[in-house]
């Protein structure tokens, strides 16, 4: 169902004045837009002012990118949400803006209604994961490693491993959820399972990543 | 490097022109042969107008080493016939330019064959050869050694005993002031050389990247703007999007032709600018493509295709999962549906033809649908163990 819990405050950060306006029209309807910024610096400072509820990033931007942003928010606001919003589904973009603290990754080809329900649930804690992004975590995941370094953290357990490859697959949740016989909610506490792996294993495959861009 | 007959010659004959300079030099010790060669090679070519493309050859090493004893036989031709300015003179220069030739001549191992006519090649004009092998230390050393041998010899033989010490002194005394007058203009050379170099590649990339999206995006930019069907506008933005991205992101390894990943891309754009239909296709794991898996791909294709036709969908997902052992796909849209037992006989064409293609190989088709809740074609293709 589209709307939000009332008064869901959203912030957006873009460096491509167009696509800011389009979606500041766009979730307008739906959400309180409460800034905008189109730089890492103003972008902190502003978000450290506004203190909005979700805070959809644009990844590539000068001076440190979506990832800056996540990073340093993080550090010192950590309620704020943050949404990944990007035209590059690069494999490195996406695990870098995930691993600085990112609740999820959409593409700028997303629809507005699809884009609307990404932010409602990043703003209920959820994970929003795309089809790509949930190809590129099992792929991340994929070899089991013989000497895994934290096994709840550098392996997926069979039931969030199919739940990921039903999103890749295009099933809602909802769909999901009728496919294994569970309830939504299930499916929603695997998925941020996931994230957080995501975030915070030490696989090789991911660790790459960071260290190839020079972010730890 | 004064006429560029050396590198002519060396050309012709298939061997390195540093060898080709050095056998001048050492044959004009022998009666000044050298240099009537040199000036009658010199009037007899012709000028190489065209801007030359091959790279200059090294020279096959059994080209290289029949060069040499060839030198060496004329050398003795030569004194033989008394055009010689002494033996203390030429050998000891023969043995330091043999040293040399050790360290500079690049052999490497593909011959080449004679080339008619006899052409100029003046250095200037096409820029040296690309940057020769790096030399190993230990024909570096060897050849070091002859060259100060042959130096030392020259020196011992034509000057006395006691004025070596000084000659040897004044040299390096004199080498040291050279170096310290002109060694920081070599290095500033050097740098600016390095800068310059760089500087190409990077004017040579920024024109890549312009010819290529001068030949896709603003081509396709400027078909949008002709056109006034948004479908149309949108699938040609999806499909020079999906192009762009794919050069965008795999530029440093060259597009692998045999991979799986490659031929679902492919599929998917293929479809998208067909039937107008959006493919997200998402591949997890990768392998190459063999018979049994190219059946998988063309019935992806197939269901895809049916997708786009009959669904009513504005999306169709594609994702395809390679495992140790089997390959499956899944194409699945939500669009209207249908039951598969309703299907009348005459119309089981594609299903069919998509569960024929995959049991040729040994795979399974898995058709799930219902009116209104979209249709799912499952393909499965077990890996035989490698």
């Amino acid at each position: 169902m589209s709307g939000a819990p009332a008064g869901t405050r959203v912030f957006i950060v873009d460096d491509h004045r167009l696509f800011l306006a389009g979606v500041r029209a766009e979730l307008g309807a739906a959400f309180e837009i409460v800034g905008e910024a189109d730089d890492v610096e103003g972008a902190i400072r502003a978000i450290g002012e506004a203190q909005p509820d979700v805070v959809l990033v644009d990844v590539h931007m000068p001076g440190g990118g979506g990832a800056a942003v996540v990073e340093a928010v993080g550090r010192t606001h950590p309620d704020v949400r943050f949404l990944a919003l990007s035209a590059s589904d690069a494999a490195e973009d996406v695990i870098g803006v995930i691993r600085s603290g990112a609740r999820g990754y959409v593409t700028k080809t997303i629809s507005p209604a699809d884009l609307v329900d990404a932010v409602r649930r990043v703003r209920e804690g959820d994970a929003v994961f795309s089809p790509r992004l949930a190809g590129f975590v099992l792929d991340a995941f994929a070899d089991t490693q013989p000497q895994v370094l934290d096994p709840e953290l550098d392996r997926l357990s069979t039931r969030e491993r199919e739940v990921l490859r039903l999103i890749a697959r295009g099933y809602t949740y909802k769909d999901i959820a009728g496919e294994l016989h569970l309830s939504v909610k299930t499916v929603e506490t695997h998925v941020s399972s996931v994230l957080r792996k995501l975030q915070l294993s030490n696989r090789h495959q991911l660790t790459r990543w960071a260290t190839e861009r020079r972010i730890v | 490097m004064i006429a560029g007959v050396a590198g002519g010659l060396g050309e012709w004959l298939g061997v390195d022109s540093v060898l080709v300079r050095l056998a001048f030099v050492v044959l004009s010790l022998a009666g000044g042969v050298g240099i009537a060669l040199y000036l009658i090679l010199f009037a007899v070519s012709r000028e190489e107008t065209e801007a030359p493309e091959r790279v200059r050859p090294g020279g096959g090493r059994q080209r290289t080493l029949a060069a040499i004893l060839v030198l060496a036989g004329v050398l003795l031709v030569l004194r033989s016939i008394g055009l010689w300015f002494g033996d203390a003179f030429v050998w000891p220069v023969a043995i330091a330019a043999f040293g040399s030739a050790i360290i500079w001549v690049r052999a490497d191992r593909s011959g080449r064959g004679w080339q008619p006519g006899f052409p100029l090649r003046p250095q200037s004009a096409n820029g040296e050869a690309p940057s020769a092998p790096s030399i190993s230390p230990a024909r570096l050393l060897f050849g070091a050694v002859l060259v100060a041998g042959g130096t030392a010899a020259f020196l011992a033989s034509n000057t006395s005993r006691g004025a070596i010490g000084t000659v040897i002194v004044a040299t390096a005394v004199t080498l040291s002031g050279l170096a310290l007058i002109i060694g920081p203009w070599i290095m500033r050379l050097a740098r600016q050389l390095g800068d310059e170099r760089r500087e190409r590649i990077r004017v040579e990339e920024r024109q890549d990247v312009a010819a290529h999206l001068h030949d896709s995006v603003l081509q396709t930019l400027a078909l949008i703007q002709r056109s006034d069907d948004p479908a149309r506008m949108a699938a040609l933005a999806r499909v020079q999007e999906r192009e762009l991205r794919s050069w965008l992101y795999r530029p440093q390894n060259p597009q692998r032709g045999d991979l799986l990943s490659t031929a679902v891309d492919a599929l998917a754009e293929r479809i998208e600018l067909a039937h107008r239909i959006r493919v997200e296709s998402v591949v997890v794991g990768d392998c190459p493509v063999d018979d049994g898996l190219q059946a998988v791909v063309d019935a992806c294709g197939e269901a895809l295709t049916n997708a786009a036709k009959h669904s009513g969908a504005a999306w169709v997902s594609l994702y395809v999962e390679v495992d140790a052992d089997a390959v499956t796909a899944y194409v699945r849209d939500q669009g209207k549906g249908f039951d598969p037992g309703a299907v009348p006989e005459d119309r089981r064409g594609i299903a069919d033809s998509i569960r024929g293609r995959l049991q040729r190989h040994g795979g399974t088709v898995e058709v799930v649908s219902a009116p209104g809740n979209g249709t799912e074609v499952r393909l499965t293709l077990p890996r035989s163990a490698e």
